[in-house]
């Protein structure tokens, strides 16, 4: 079960296994390449490290807690569910802790401008955040659909400073957004740090991002054995490109832990209307890396469909696909349906609400937590709050005619 | 010799600069497709880039983003554009480049690609999106080297990278004329000669230079300075302004003649 050699990937070029890579234009390659030595020679160094934990501590405010849901535990009597609280953090999601350090690094390089593609918004707020903070220039790419779907988070930004830049091409989602944000920096490049949300894109973003949200697994852990006085039985957490629950995992690789990234099915993955990356699709190359993505026989991309804007996406880390092939991770899946119906639950078990996103490692918990015992300890990544989501889950509200509370 | 090496050959002889065509393979449709790439042949184009169109253009600007889809939704696929290319073989001598991104080429197979390019009559291959530090995986499985591989040198590339890339390219060398899109304007003519000398002094390959080369005077600039003159977005918005124009393809021959007269003004080599 443990897997020791996780602390070898990367290789030099940024390949896990056969994934990860650089497919970029060569107009991008030194770039990255600059991007690499930075990371290395500035982020890596003690005095980096102490800057931002100090902008972690006193700005983000980290450590967040990790919270034992006692009544969903109780009504679901099997498992205990822990959730580490990540919608705690300013900004309301885990994608704070990255854009922190690579704002930071973006300082230091001398870059004065920030740009990032956004899905759900978190990450755009966050990017966003970070720019007010050190006084940069900001732009973000978003879809067009999701501008839609994740309005409060398009008010937010654009209060904070940034130029929100809406994407239509393709289907208006965060792969049109990456698409256009790395087409803008191919133009801007030499003054212009892009600030990637995921642990996907060409090396290092997938490395660097990785390290940053890190945090969220070295804190749970030492919590979760304070807390329990052992390790727990499963790690839980959604997987779009994978940030959160690489964040997660990583620090627990090398422990007896079960591991489980919920992907999102969408409608069901039998209608072909889901975002299951891993679960349902083939070997292949988007946004600067090779990955599992959705793509026809062709190799062209495929849509996703979730419910959820920040999981909406035909694409997924590197690291994830290494961890799926050596099964060290399981990757399911949970459908949109099965994703409200744990938001509603936490809602009114626990007065948290949650973001859809992380309603969707929530909606596993959930169905799986009975059917443990209650020695057994669930660590579920609640990644975000769901206030960005309510205009959203009003609507479904509407349409479904589901009742607020039963 | 190759056909790459034949036509500069050819074209030192004649003192004149290869005009390079871009165009994304299926555009409006494959019989339309076949049909303007005849006339410009005709019309005196060198040599020919064939656009595998992909559904995540991510280093081409709008026109070029358009004319992928257009062809994607007309069912193109990279199979597809090898058929083409066979179909173009049987009367176009010019060379013809297949110009892609990495993951039609990866999901097809890297050898299949190779040895079904090689039979179709496709004289080289451009992976937009495939870096020396990445080709290996491709290359690696090609059986023979009768494919040239072009390789892409951007503004950004610093000097001891244009060896590297250079040193592993064939047929000729994509020099990218400024950063950003294809298809973006803001063309420095200057700053390009500056460039191709520097370029020249690691290479000895043919310089070819793209993006932002749209009217006549952009080619003349470019064609004093290097070995051709590569145009995309600018036939790419012809066909996207005339899909419905039955003379099309005598409108995209006209261009290519007024674009063609403009690598004319070097004086013949000896």
């Amino acid at each position: 079960m443990t897997c020791p050699e996780n602390d070898l990937f990367p290789d030099a070029k940024g390949h896990y296994g056969v994934y990860g890579g650089r497919y970029v234009a060569e107009t991008l390659m030194p770039a990255l390449l600059e991007l690499e030595r930075a990371y290395k020679t500035i982020a890596q160094t003690p005095q980096f490290a102490s800057e931002l934990g100090v902008l972690l501590r006193d700005y983000a405010g980290r450590p967040t807690p990790l919270f034992y849901a006692q009544r969903l535990s109780e009504r679901l009597n099997g498992a205990r569910i822990f959730l580490k609280r990540e919608d705690l953090t300013h900004t309301g999601a885990h994608k704070i802790n990255n854009t922190l350090g690579q704002a930071l690094l973006s300082q230091k390089m001398g870059k004065k401008k920030l740009i990032a593609e956004t899905g759900a918004g978190q990450h755009g707020v966050a990017t966003a955040t970070c720019a007010a903070l050190f006084g940069m220039q900001c732009r973000i790419f978003m879809g067009r659909e999701d501008i839609r779907r994740q309005a409060p988070n398009v008010l937010r930004m654009k209060l904070l400073g940034a130029e929100v830049i809406s994407v239509d091409s393709g289907t208006g989602t965060l792969k049109d957004a990456m698409n256009e944000a790395l087409r803008y920096w191919v133009d801007s490049v030499q003054d212009t740090f892009y600030v990637i949300g995921s642990v996907a894109g060409p090396h290092p973003y997938p490395l660097m991002v990785r390290d940053f949200q890190r945090i969220i697994g070295v804190e749970a852990r030492a919590q979760i054995l304070e807390k329990t006085g052992k390790l727990p039985n499963r790690l839980i957490a959604c997987v779009g490109g994978g940030s959160n629950a690489m964040g997660l995992f990583h620090p627990f690789l090398d422990d007896p832990v079960e591991m489980i990234g919920v992907e999102a099915a969408g409608r069901g993955i039998e209608t072909g209307f889901h975002a299951a990356t891993l679960g349902a699709g083939s070997v292949g190359i988007l946004h600067g890396s090779k990955s599992y993505v959705l793509q026809d026989q062709n190799g062209q991309i495929q849509e996703a469909h979730s419910i959820s804007a920040g999981l909406d996406y035909p694409g997924v880390g590197p690291e994830h696909a290494l961890l799926k092939d050596s099964g060290r991770v399981r990757y399911v899946s949970a459908t949109d349906e099965q994703a409200m119906e744990a938001f509603g639950m936490l809602c009114r078990m626990e007065g948290i609400i949650p973001a859809l996103e992380s309603a969707h490692a929530l909606a596993f918990a959930v169905s799986e937590a009975p059917r443990s015992s209650k020695d057994h300890v669930f660590l579920v990544n609640l990644s975000g709050r769901g206030d960005k989501d309510l205009g959203h889950v009003s609507e479904i509200i509407d349409q479904t005619n589901t009742p607020l509370s039963r | 010799m190759n056909r790459i090496e034949t036509r500069f050959q050819l074209l030192r002889s004649r003192g004149e600069k290869a005009l390079v065509g871009f165009l994304s393979a299926g555009d409006p449709s494959v019989s339309r497709s076949l049909e303007i790439i005849r006339a410009m042949c005709d019309a005196g184009l060198d040599i020919l880039e064939l656009g595998v169109p992909f559904s995540d253009p991510t280093a081409d600007g709008p026109v070029i983003q358009r004319s992928s889809a257009r062809a994607l939704a007309g069912g193109v696929s990279l199979h597809t554009v090898l058929d083409m290319i066979a179909a173009l073989r049987k009367d176009i001598e010019i060379p013809i480049i297949v110009f892609t991104y990495y993951n039609p080429v990866f999901v097809y197979g890297a050898r299949r690609f190779y040895e079904d390019a090689v039979r179709a009559g496709a004289d080289g291959v451009l992976v937009v999106d495939l870096p020396p530090e990445e080709s290996d995986e491709m290359t690696g499985q090609w059986p023979e080297n009768a494919l040239c591989l072009i390789r892409l040198i951007a503004p950004t590339t610093p000097e001891d990278r244009i060896r590297q890339v250079a040193g592993s390219a064939s047929g000729f060398i994509y020099m990218v004329s400024k950063t950003g899109v294809t298809g973006s304007s803001g063309l420095d003519a200057g700053m390009v000669a500056e460039r191709v000398n520097r370029v020249r002094s690691a290479t000895s390959l043919p310089l070819c230079v793209g993006f932002g080369v749209s009217t006549p005077e952009d080619v003349a600039a470019i064609a004093t300075v290097a070995d051709g003159v590569v145009v995309g977005s600018a036939f790419e918005r012809i066909i996207e302004e005339n899909i419905e124009n039955r003379d099309l393809s005598k409108l995209m021959a006209e261009t290519v003649r007024s674009l063609k007269a403009q690598t004319r003004t070097a004086q013949p080599a000896h």
